[in-house]
Formats: C-alpha cells, sequence, structure tokens
C-alpha cells in the first residue's frame, strides 16, 4: 500500500497555527532555524490553520507584525528542504499546490504517523 | 530516565504550566530525574519575578523555584521570547535602559539553541503548550 518512502530525520517540528494571529508560527520556525544551524536535519509539516503559512504573497500589513513569508523563504539557505503539508486542509481553504510560496509535498492524515514515527524529536506549535 | 519539559503556556492563562508542574513531581517521585524546563512562547511569563497570585491558587513561580532548590532542575527561558515580552534579567535590563527587571535566579535567560541540545540529550523532552 503505503510505498514512497517519507522523510526521516532529527527534528519534525510541526506547525499548526496560521500566521499573524499569534507568534505561534513564528516562534515555531524560529525553532527549526535554530536547529537546522545546529546541524539537525530538520523537517517541517504543516498542518490544520498551519498549511495557510505556505500560501503565496503574504506581506507583513497594516499591523506592522513581522511576515513570516521571509522566514520561509531562507528555510532552505538553512538546508530544511523536507516540506509536507496536510491535503485535506490545504483544500479546506480552497487553496492547490499552485497557491504555494516553496515547494512542499502533501500528504493525506494517515501518513502522518510514518512521518512522526521517522524523526527522532517532534516539537509541535 | 532524565527529562527536560517545554513550556509553552502563560501561567493563569492555561493548564500548561499546572500540568506541568504536576507531571514534574509524578516523574520525580517515580525516581526519574527532572534536568531543566525550557519556556517559550508565552511560558516565559513564568519566570515573572513579580507574580502575586491570590493565596488561594497555586504560587507557580514558587513552585518553580522550589523544583531548583529540591531537585537542581534548571529554568531556562529563551531570551528571544523573553525580551520582546518584557523578561528581562538584571543584566538584560541595564543593557536595554531600563529600569528594574522581571526575571531573576533561578531563572536563566538563555538561546533556542539551548532547547535544541536539550533535545538530544535527555531521554525524553515533553512539550506542554496551551
Amino acid at each position: 500500500m503505503s510505498s514512497h518512502a517519507l522523510a526521516t530525520g532529527d527534528l519534525l517540528v510541526i506547525l499548526r497555527h496560521a500566521p499573524h494571529g499569534s507568534s505561534w508560527l513564528r516562534e515555531g520556525l524560529d525553532a527549526a532555524l535554530v536547529a537546522a544551524a545546529f546541524g539537525q536535519s530538520v523537517t517541517l509539516l504543516f498542518q490544520g490553520d498551519g498549511v495557510l503559512a505556505l500560501a503565496r504573497g503574504q506581506q507583513a500589513g497594516p499591523l506592522g507584525q513581522k511576515s513570516t513569508a521571509p522566514t520561509l523563504d531562507m528555510l532552505a539557505m538553512y538546508d530544511i528542504e523536507s516540506l509536507f503539508f496536510v491535503e485535506d486542509a490545504l483544500a479546506s481553504f480552497g487553496l492547490t499546490q499552485q497557491d504555494l510560496q516553496l515547494p512542499a509535498s502533501g500528504i493525506p492524515v494517515t501518513a502522518i504517523p510514518e512521518l512522526l514515527a521517522g524523526h527522532k524529536q517532534i516539537l509541535t506549535f | 530516565m532524565r527529562y527536560a519539559l517545554l513550556v509553552q503556556g502563560a501561567p493563569y492563562s492555561s493548564q500548561a504550566s499546572h500540568s506541568a508542574l504536576r507531571f514534574a513531581s509524578a516523574l520525580l517521585a517515580r525516581g526519574h530525574r527532572l534536568e531543566c524546563v525550557f519556556f517559550y512562547h508565552e511560558g516565559v511569563y513564568n519566570a515573572a519575578r513579580l507574580a502575586a497570585p491570590p493565596q488561594d491558587e497555586p504560587h507557580l513561580h514558587d513552585a518553580w523555584c522550589a523544583l531548583n532548590a529540591e531537585h537542581g532542575t534548571q529554568l531556562q527561558v529563551c531570551i528571544a521570547a523573553a525580551l520582546r515580552r518584557g523578561m528581562l534579567d538584571e543584566r538584560e535590563a541595564s543593557r536595554h535602559g531600563k529600569r528594574g527587571h522581571s526575571v531573576e535566579p533561578p531563572f536563566e535567560l538563555t538561546g533556542l539553541g539551548q532547547l535544541i541540545d536539550l533535545g538530544q540529550n535527555v531521554d525524553r523532552l515533553v512539550t506542554f503548550a496551551p
């Protein structure tokens, strides 16, 4: 059945919050970047509202909060290239892969346990 | 086993700190060791030295300090998350030209790298978040 191997690594960071409404996403991404800077192999999973972080064309806006879009662009520089999102979550916002800022792989909810099992450590934001 | 906890909920706003403290006392009672509690996100407010809850509520700040005094558990606070929320120790307060400080030992301001380090060096890192 499940044939394609999902990512394995040192750390899986799960991002469950949309940008702007709270600092969860920003502080979660910070943790991922620091881990990568420490030489860990890091995978990101965008789950639930967290998939909105990947939507293209986001800016800081009038509230002056720091945007997370530039941080996402930095992921590749930190060798964080293993990005996953939950397919149903993206679809629930009417978004498709073409709407995303970065290349990320869609996975069904049923594949999440495999992703969790493939990582030594998990941090949830 | 050697444990560390990651606390991301603000005291009295969410259940996270209460649950983390109960988990801490349970694991210590079983003979495990609690190396460190790391405070991140809104969890940094647990380090507020001026916390003065009503007497019929648990005093979370004192409970953390007791963990340190009785079990040598380190209380580490992410400095980036802390500074932007006004949680400064004496050194950071003077560096930023602020009168007074809001964090004091046994809480220590430290980098996020410490959290990553903990994840690698303890047997279990358990997250408590709202």
